[in-house]
């Protein structure tokens, strides 16, 4: 790994104190490149900490100002569950198939992770489309974002994650292209692994999501 | 014609001529000198054939310590705003009596106000701290940059276009008139229908974005690249503080941005988070904000607790007392600031049993600092003190910030704070312990850590002009008002009717003169170190007799901070490293790997504030210009695989045999 | 003066044995953590849709219990998440982001709660929800 080696002395004249077995004294610099340890996954997972907290504060809202329906409709008339429950399955079916994306990564089989990207990416817009349906529907039937603190605070936090979802596929396309372009190599590696955990990350503020909003609020 | 109209609104949203201010003659005239002096900075960058260096140096560089300049230098500019504003506040509330009602109206004072605490917390204090954190940080733990550096250079172009927009507040259009946390109802759209509160939202967003991922790059820095043999233990407690600090920045900056978009989401689309009808609570908001706001106050003196660390063990030549408990007592604040927010509002009648709980957890919180400051004192006890400058600063911290601290223990009893909660005694203590804890530890640190960063010494005159100045005038300023507190005077008004305060507000307003003094000989050291820098050089790059590792580089230090990667046996590795008689390696120099300089971070950057200013101006089109820029930028630059490069070992050799000919001038 | 050297083969030979800190993603691992989800969404659905218990105090309960284990499966089978990864650095961000997410959670709650019962008197749940 790294080399540690006593430097003699060079034109200056000092001497250095003479190496002792455990290799304490004397050894103050190293003589290779030092390369530090990649920090992406690290960082990447201590923004995803932090967007953790972003959604914390929207569950709050929605929590103090989920029963402020203000003369208005509350979750019981206004969520189809069978709607919620399909797109729980496109999401997680789609975290599956990143799985597997990933699973080809580690066996290095370009196409086959290009494949299973794009399968991910489909379930993952059909996730969006059913939730822009539902949205269209809601605002439709005058239970839009302005009319109630319950309905501003539902769309925010839907809306956010459905957000998120939207920038996942669209980091997923270019990395589709990045890794057709260059192949599977360390930063690309790095970059799928980073998405895996935003991916998977987003199943688990859904689950969040359809436990507190869609089946507590018919409740 | 009808297609015409529309496309002015398009483009041009709501601004207008009249958003000018021609009327005001204060801002008039600020505006003629900020232009005069605009061009002549130009003209002089121009004139010096500088603008090729300042992109290729400056602007594009990913070097820490580069960053760490042009955040101190943000920072000082910005300070000299955020303290106009002080003048005109003390100015005004002097004079207001006997009939006169001053020169600033409400609807002038109140942007005032507004404007001199966001930019103080936001543009003054928080570039100032992460500007040490960036600089030091990394030469502290032996590595060669942080993290991240593109994310670095990304986070410092936005935190400045975000004090950009503040700025452009002053000449187009208005500032927010509702204080620096933006309380709704009055920020929302019914109170406040026009553009000072986006400038507020879209500044801080844009500015809070920045300093997140500053938070992240730093943490990864200290987690991943500390130097061979440097446990956490064995840090630096600047990095430990450093550490703390970010890990503070990441929990808590989330929660601004939430709360800020849904503020903005109550502006622009009407939704009722916030609002007093439909279900609003505006009080969810207050709760939002100080969850933030609490941990906000703690990453400013975090920082700076760390600096002093330093600093006390420095000039008394002795290691820092306590080590193991000043860590323990870092962590423990960092965990206890998420439990008491609620201190800031125990008037709005949370009840017994809530005001209690915060109240006691407010005192507990007390604790550590206290421990800290007993470990200061005893590291100085029996040591051997030397009184330059940064320790001055430090003493003068610890007699201030302990009052400062005291009153806050005192506010943190609620029936106390029922008094006076919201009055001048409020503003007197916060006052009390940013300026004693941070700005007396920003000095202290940029005494101490100067000729590290620009290769000579300040001068000791003008730093000791400034330093009694400051604290002289810090108590004339501020002292009054913890009596005006307990008389019962409100804060945030812009006169008062009892003749008999007056007096009061003339000695404040005397201290901020002297404090004014203040800044102007911190300046003009500024200019006479320059001046005299030859007499003032620091050569061997340890003026101090410094402890940690920083201080084994040249000053400044080489773009790559160390030829070789130093291994740590002990705390306070470079004075370890002098005891055991180290000896500077000359030669078998390598080639080194560094990462590349690029624009992507200031062109992002500036994107995203053409973004804010279209949000805030409702300039539809270049807000969806702007943002779809904003995205392709940054992909574009995610396309961009060959970020780095090695420096060549001739070059290397040539630089460390420069320094050996200059160490051997100078036995 | 500077030269500029493609680092792909720098960074690969870096990290060719081990993925970026630890990352062994299994077919089994994913299949299970799979299973599991269907199983922990499937079940709170029929309880809720199927009104299968009498009072929905109950059902809640029952339901975020679900939730919170269908997160637990989700961060050990989809995201590795184990004492030993980064460090243990990974494990002290997730606990320390968990705790600060109840503190805002419960604290927000429990602070709102009081302010309202306090300050908007006369206001049950109920009127909250029809006032307008």
């Amino acid at each position: 790994m790294s080399e540690l080696t006593l430097k003699h002395p060079g034109a200056m004249g000092a001497e250095n104190p003479p190496v002792s077995k455990d290799g304490s004294a004397g050894h103050f610099y190293m003589t290779r490149e030092h390369h530090p340890e990649n920090g992406t996954l690290l960082g990447f997972w201590l923004y995803l900490m932090s967007d953790c907290l972003v959604f914390a504060v929207l569950f709050a809202c929605y929590g103090v100002l989920g029963r402020n329906y203000a003369a208005g409709p509350g979750g019981a008339e206004l969520f189809e569950l069978p709607l919620v429950a399909l797109n729980t399955a496109l999401l997680l079916i789609s975290s599956i198939t990143y799985g597997f994306a990933m699973l080809e990564m580690q066996k290095r089989r370009k196409g086959a992770v290009l494949m299973w990207l794009a399968i991910t990416g489909v379930f993952g817009a059909g996730f969006l489309g059913v939730e822009l349906y539902e949205f269209a529907h809601l605002i439709h039937e005058g239970a839009g974002p302005q009319r109630s603190a319950f309905l501003s605070s539902f769309f925010a936090l839907v809306g956010t994650h459905g957000l998120h979802v939207t920038f996942g596929i669209l980091w997923l396309i270019t990395l589709m292209v990045q890794v057709s372009k260059h192949g599977l190599v360390a930063a690309n590696r790095r970059r799928l692994m980073c998405l895996s955990m935003f991916w998977h990350f987003l199943d688990v503020v859904w689950i969040g999501v359809f436990t507190f909003v869609y089946l507590m609020g018919v409740l | 014609m009808f297609a015409n109209l529309d496309l002015t609104k398009l483009i041009f949203g709501r601004l207008t001529w009249e958003a000018i201010p021609y009327h005001e003659p204060i801002l008039l005239v600020t505006f003629i000198a900020v232009c005069l002096g605009g061009i002549a900075v130009l003209a002089g960058i121009t004139y010096m054939k500088w603008w090729g260096p300042l992109w290729r140096d400056w602007i594009t560089s990913i070097d820490h310590k580069k960053i760490g300049v042009m955040y101190m230098i943000l920072g000082l500019i910005m300070l000299l705003r955020g303290f106009a504003d002080a003048i005109m506040m003390r100015a005004q509330q002097a004079i207001a009596f006997n009939g006169s009602e001053g020169y600033l109206p409400p609807h002038h004072y109140d942007q005032v106000f507004t404007a001199h605490g966001v930019i103080m917390i936001f543009f003054v204090a928080m570039p100032l701290v992460t500007g040490f954190m960036n600089y030091i940080v990394p030469l502290q733990i032996g590595a060669r940059d942080v993290a991240f550096p593109f994310l670095n250079n990304f986070s410092f172009w936005m935190t400045t276009f975000g004090a950009l927009l503040v700025m452009a507040s002053l000449f187009v259009g208005e500032f927010a008139k509702t204080g620096w946390l933006a309380y709704p109802p009055l920020s929302g759209i019914l109170a406040s229908p026009d553009v000072g509160v986006d400038y507020y939202i879209w500044a801080l967003q844009i500015a809070g974005v920045g300093t997140l991922l500053s938070g992240v790059n730093l943490i990864a820095t200290i987690v991943k690249m500390r130097a061979p043999g440097m446990g956490m233990m064995k840090m630096p407690i600047f990095t430990w503080t450093a550490l703390c600090t970010n890990v503070l920045i990441v929990a808590a900056f989330p929660v601004l941005t939430a709360v800020l978009v849904l503020l903005s989401l109550d502006r622009y689309v009407g939704t009722n988070f916030f609002t007093n009808d439909l279900g609003g609570n505006a009080m969810m908001y207050v709760n939002l904000i100080w969850i933030w706001g609490h941990p906000e106050v703690y990453i400013l003196i975090l920082p700076c607790f760390g600096i002093f660390s330093e600093v006390v063990a420095t000039f008394c030549g002795k290691r820092l007392f306590g080590y193991t408990s000043m860590v323990y007592a870092t962590v423990v604040i960092t965990i206890l600031s998420y439990l008491v927010w609620l201190h800031h509002f125990f008037t709005m009648g949370s009840g017994a049993s809530v005001n209690s709980f915060f109240g006691i957890t407010t005192m507990i919180i007390s604790i550590p600092t206290g421990a800290k400051i007993f470990n200061w004192l005893f590291t100085m006890y029996k040591g051997r003190i030397k009184f330059e400058l940064p320790m001055m600063w430090t003493i003068a911290f610890m007699i201030t910030f302990v009052i400062g601290g005291m009153t806050g223990v005192l506010l943190a009893v609620p029936p106390a704070d029922f008094v006076l909660h919201n009055s001048l005694f409020l503003i007197a203590h916060f006052h009390n312990v940013i300026i004693g804890g941070v700005l007396f530890g920003l000095f202290a640190g940029i005494y101490y850590w100067f000729p590290k960063a620009f290769g000579y010494k300040l001068d000791p005159f003008w730093g000791k002009m400034s330093f009694w100045f400051w604290v002289v005038g810090f108590y004339f300023a501020f002292m009054p008002l913890y009596v005006l507190g307990l008389m019962g005077v409100t804060r945030r008004m812009n006169r008062f009717d009892d003749p008999s305060l007056q007096i009061w507000f003339i000695i404040a307003a005397l201290g901020a003169a002297m404090i004014a003094v203040g800044i102007a000989s911190m300046l003009i050291q500024f200019a006479v170190s320059y001046m005299r820098r030859e007499q003032l050089r620091d050569h061997t790059g340890d003026p101090w007799g410094g402890r940690t590792l920083e201080w084994s580089t040249s000053s400044p230090p080489p773009d790559y901070n160390f030829a070789f990667t130093p291994i740590v046996h002990d705390n306070d590795s470079w004075y370890d490293m002098k005891r055991r008689h180290y000896v500077r390696p000359t030669e078998g120099f390598i080639p080194i790997h560094m990462p590349k300089n690029t624009a992507a971070g200031f062109v992002i950057a500036a994107l995203a504030a053409a973004t804010g200013f279209g949000l805030i101006w409702h300039m539809w089109l270049l807000v969806v210009v702007g943002f779809v820029a904003t995205i392709v930028a940054t992909i574009v630059h995610t396309f961009n695989y060959k970020r780095d490069f090695h420096i060549p070992k001739e070059e290397v050799t040539r630089v460390e045999d420069a320094r050996t000919r200059l160490l051997a001038a100078h036995v | 003066m500077s030269a500029v050297h493609d680092h792909d083969s720098h960074d690969e030979h870096h990290d060719d044995d081990h993925d970026g800190g630890g990352m062994h993603a299994t077919f089994k691992g994913y299949m299970t953590g799979f299973v599991l989800s269907v199983i922990l969404t499937a079940i709170p659905f029929w309880l809720v849709m199927g009104k299968v218990f009498e009072k929905p105090s109950t059902t809640i309960m029952v339901v975020l219990a679900f939730a919170a284990v269908q997160i637990v499966v989700h961060m050990i089978y989809f995201l590795h998440m184990d004492a030993k990864s980064e460090g243990g650095w990974n494990m002290l961000a997730l606990v320390f982001t968990v705790v600060l997410v109840v503190i805002t959670l419960a604290g927000s709650l429990w602070v709102m709660f009081h302010l309202t019962s306090n300050m908007m008197p006369g206001m049950s749940p109920q009127e909250m929800r029809v006032a307008p």
